[in-house]
């Protein structure tokens, strides 16, 4: 049975997040979560892409299908994501130098965030449709940048505070992501 | 890291090089692809028909061989040729035959949202008492241990032994909604009885039955003679 | 001279098992290793894979070097990646169905793992085919050890079982949480705390 598009908005936000629940796009998550300041533009700039990937993989899957090209899906997949990464690029340097300063150098970094591939590889999976594909992946956008800015704000606040020196780096930002996805399954049930 | 490549000597590089290795590298991986996909394609093939056989013969025990059919909107059916894409708005579902060719019943695909993500199932539908006559999971990542007591609580398993899906006179609908009542409350074939602590997955497994059924059953049922035996 | 050459190829297999471990000491390629070891079995197979494909395209990169121009690497080794990627995602699918369902699309995830084209930037293009294989081979087993040692102890925990056999009888009740996403985050940061406090243990030993 189809969902709705609302029902797929707050899934891919909320209860299956696509980092703590499905654990994709983890690199970033951990390394870029640092501060506050850096990880909204991040999210913002890995939804777009996000978005971007979702639309090309939707056109090239009609197209692959067309052509009974199944098999070649991945291998196109990837290189149209990372050739869309960089045209967006150069379209953002020339036409909005301001929006490309802020987000420039998060760009390069996305076509390797498996967030970005997965997006178009779940639409494909699950057979949406045009309008449900783009609702996926902007839902999980908003949930990749919602689960980072949590991330970040908790552990600036963390800063502050007096952690013992084993626990200090990865193993503790494991553990509060760990306690995140935690309040996440709450979410579960949620879009039903 | 990226700046020590002692590849390239001369700064820059002729367009005919740059293009002449991406040609390379494109046509070996090709070959590559294209010869794995060749060679394990009659594997995967013949492993899906394994694994689609061994889910219809759980759900309709009788079975012996399985014939995909579709049901096209306009109410015809038709075997289904190849891996061919189906029509739109056409409905697959899977007639299984015994031994001596003759119509065991019907197995058929319902999903619906649980607890986590969507619970796919496969049902088996008996021509004669009407009814739905066993459940299988196809997938679903409901919690293991609350939500996956479908496939194993008893009680639970008996609501499919004999579960009620006749049509009304005009053919048109199920005669009585299937429904998943709270546990303990079950007074009619037609209704489920929910497992106690995972009334959600329960009661998605009745609606992936229902919507499913509705929309095959009333098309599916007045052309039962045709595919009664094995064609 | 020979020992001489079967040491540096000693050490360039040891640098994934344990000075460079792809998943305890880099911490790359989370997404697989969390999302895929609710249980040994899908662990091990998805070690596997990945290391197949690391192999597979550090020596393939690695005979191509001299001829790749630096604008277009990038490219070409993703090129490459995705092609392995896609041979092992149809031979999983010719060996097991009920397997290939288990680790879903984290197979083809393994395309933007950042453990394979990171070897292949930092070694493969510039090392012979040889080297960069023995590299490549270390690097997986490092990281099969890794998604192993997840996969272990979250199903004896989650589920009470071992390779899917029990082992506490009907009387265990599994900590369910353990196969959920919760506990993926849990295991491996509790690995990470325990290295962490070994190597500061062995510090302050060396100090005293």
């Amino acid at each position: 049975m189809s969902e709705t598009a609302f029902q797929i908005f707050v899934n891919a936000l909320l209860a299956n997040n696509f980092v703590l629940a499905m654990f994709l796009g983890l690199c970033p998550f951990l390394g870029v979560s640092g501060r506050l300041d850096t990880a909204f533009p991040m999210g913002l700039a890995t939804t777009f892409v996000m978005l971007v990937a979702s639309l090309c993989a939707f056109g090239l899957n009609l197209l692959l299908g067309h052509l009974h090209l199944e098999f070649l899906r991945l291998i196109s997949y990837i290189v149209i994501i990372a050739s869309a990464v960089q045209l967006v690029e150069m379209v953002m340097k020339k036409y909005s130098p301001v929006l490309f300063r802020a987000l420039g150098i998060y760009l390069p970094l996305i076509t390797t965030n498996c967030a970005v591939l997965g997006v178009a590889l779940f639409q494909t999976a699950r057979e949406y449709d045009f309008v449900q594909a783009m609702t996926f992946s902007f839902g999980g956008g908003a949930g990749f940048t919602l689960a980072l800015v949590l991330m970040a704000s908790v552990r600036e606040r963390l800063q502050l505070s007096n952690v013992p020196d084993v626990v200090q780096g990865t193993a503790l930002s494991l553990m509060l992501a760990g306690i995140l996805s935690l309040s996440f399954m709450g979410f579960a049930g949620l879009g039903g | 890291m990226s700046t020590e490549i002692p590849v390239s000597v001369s700064k820059t590089t002729p367009t005919v090089a740059m293009v002449r290795t991406l040609g390379l590298v494109s046509a070996v991986c090709g070959l590559i692809i294209v010869g794995a996909y060749q060679s394990t394609f009659d594997a995967v093939a013949d492993n899906k028909r394994i694994a689609l056989e061994r889910a219809v013969f759980k759900v309709i025990p009788a079975a012996k061989s399985i014939v995909e059919f579709l049901v096209l909107p306009g109410g015809a059916i038709e075997k289904k040729v190849g891996a061919s894409d189906t029509a739109v708005g056409a409905l697959k579902f899977y007639a299984a035959y015994d031994d001596t060719g003759k119509l065991a019943g019907i197995a058929a695909e319902g999903s619906a949202k649980g607890y986590a993500d969507s619970v796919r199932l496969l049902y088996g539908y008996s021509p004669d008492c009407q009814c739905i006559v066993g459940v299988g999971v196809v997938s679903m990542r409901e919690t293991p241990g609350i939500g996956d007591k479908i496939l194993v609580d008893k009680a639970y398993l008996k609501n499919f032994v004999a579960l009620d899906v006749k049509l009304n006179a005009e053919l048109s609908a199920l005669a009585n909604e299937v429904k998943t009542v709270k546990h303990g409350t079950k007074t009619n074939p037609w209704q489920i009885d929910a497992i106690a602590g995972a009334t959600i997955t329960s009661r998605a497994v009745g609606r992936a039955i229902n919507d499913s059924a509705q929309a095959l059953l009333p098309k599916l049922v007045p052309g039962l003679d045709k595919i009664r035996s094995k064609p | 001279m020979t020992t001489a050459v079967q040491a540096r190829n000693f050490d360039e297999f040891m640098e994934g098992i344990w000075r460079q471990n792809p998943v305890f000491i880099m911490v790359l390629g989370m997404c697989p290793t969390l999302a895929v070891t609710v249980s040994a079995v899908n662990a091990l197979s998805m070690g596997v894979a990945t290391s197949f494909v690391l192999i597979c395209s550090c020596a393939l990169v690695s005979l191509m070097r001299n001829v790749t121009p630096k604008e277009v690497r990038i490219a070409v080794y993703i090129v490459i990646i995705a092609t392995f990627v896609t041979v092992v995602d149809y031979a999983i699918q010719a060996i097991s169905l009920a397997l290939y369902d288990a680790l879903g699309a984290f197979i083809q995830l393994i395309v933007v793992n950042c453990i394979i084209l990171g070897r292949a930037e930092a070694h493969a293009a510039k090392n012979p085919p040889i080297t960069s294989m023995i590299n490549a081979a270390g690097m997986g087993i490092g990281f099969t050890i890794g998604l192993l040692s997840l996969g272990v102890v979250r199903e004896i925990l989650g589920a009470g079982t071992l390779f899917g056999v029990s082992l506490f009888g009907a009387n265990f009740q599994p900590w369910v949480i353990m196969v959920l996403p919760p506990g993926g985050f849990f295991v491996l940061g509790s690995w990470l705390l325990l290295f962490s406090w070994w190597a500061r243990r062995k510090e302050v030993a060396k100090n005293v």
